[in-house]
């Protein structure tokens, strides 16, 4: 009797989310600063196929829906509009949380052109997390009204991650985006993206924490970021941790138990 | 040509400031800093609600209301 099942971890998981993924699926999180765009995004991405929902235990909303680019199907997931990944609020928490865990094959962080710089913060933390990272720079129009010119190049070479420009309420620059995508999420394509070095003394420390985490905590994504959580002193991140691992406890336990009785 | 410091929550609409310091700890300090609210960041004060409280501030190009309470936790700059 098999009572812990590792493989179908991931879609036991989803499944907590709400979501129903199917073998083929690629699963890509959309990822942003409130009013940015993003819904903008998602509506143009999925036609009229999405439909909204809410995270459990959460009054957050949240949309799903899914496309096909180039022969696969893809799954989008639109995440609640954050400054930041640090989990100060139930919003940033489910973003957080779907990143780490639910591992998508690509997180696209949407950026507003217009004030690129604050919005920045945040794709700077998802690449911490997460090396398949594409930044989608909206609102492309508005920032040409306003005579700000936004260089998606020489952005793509100092993040190291694909910077794809777009008008998304216009539809410009969307196949450039289903490409970059699907090229990150299907592996055509490998990212550098240009981490946040600290101090010497953080480095240290978070590597020998993240080597002793790596042990028991196999199914985090990232096991730097969540030392360098620990260390910071985030308590709401000890509580995301110790959910599956709870279950997995009971798990063992109940296996112990049927092993006694069938004795 | 004078420098003063004073809290955000005490800039007249229409004044502006470089950030000098926060003052806030834990997760508000934290939240302030991932608005944007860094040591030197432009801030200016644009309009106030009714009561004065919240009031609403252009920070690094985005309009973003803030309590007193903790726009009293963000010391600014003014020349």
């Amino acid at each position: 009797m098999e009572l812990i099942d590792q493989s179908c971890g991931i879609n036991a998981f989803y499944e907590a989310f709400g979501l129903k993924t199917q073998p083929d699926q690629l699963v890509v999180a959309l990822a942003g600063n409130p009013n940015t765009g993003k819904s903008t995004v998602f509506n143009a991405l999925t036609g009229l196929k999405q439909h909204t929902g809410n995270w459990p235990g959460k009054t957050v909303l949240r949309a799903e829906g899914t496309f096909c680019h180039r022969n696969k199907k893809i799954l989008l997931v639109d995440l609640p509009g954050t400054y930041s990944l640090l989990a100060t609020s139930a919003d940033e928490q489910v973003a957080r949380d779907f990143i780490c865990l639910g591992r998508p094959d690509a997180i696209v962080v949407v950026t507003d052109a217009t004030c690129l710089e604050r919005n920045l913060n945040l794709v700077l933390q998802v690449m911490e997390i997460s090396p398949r990272v594409v930044v989608c720079i909206n609102l492309m129009d508005e920032a040409r009204r306003r005579k700000i010119k936004v260089d998606a190049a020489a952005l793509s070479r100092e993040l190291g991650v694909p910077c794809i420009p777009t008008t998304a309420r216009d539809g410009i620059g969307l196949k450039d985006l289903k490409d970059a995508i699907l090229d990150l999420a299907a592996g055509a394509v490998k990212t550098s993206p240009r981490l946040v070095t600290y101090e010497p003394d953080v480095e240290h420390a978070a590597a020998e924490l993240a080597t002793k985490i790596q042990a028991f905590l196999p199914q985090w994504v990232n096991h730097r970021w969540v030392a360098l959580r620990l260390l910071e002193g985030d308590t709401s991140i000890i509580e995301t941790l110790c959910d599956p691992l709870e279950e997995e406890l009971k798990g063992v336990v109940l296996k112990k138990e049927a092993a006694a009785w069938e004795r | 040509m004078s420098r003063t410091i004073v809290p955000l929550s005490q800039l007249p609409n229409g004044a502006s400031g470089k950030v000098a310091s926060l003052t806030a700890q834990g997760l508000i300090r934290r939240h302030l800093l991932d608005l944007g609210l860094v040591t030197g960041s432009w801030v200016e004060a644009i309009r106030r609600s009714p009561a004065g409280d919240p009031a609403a501030f252009n920070i690094r190009g985005a309009i973003i209301a803030l309590r007193n309470e903790d726009a009293n936790q963000i010391l600014i700059q003014t020349d």
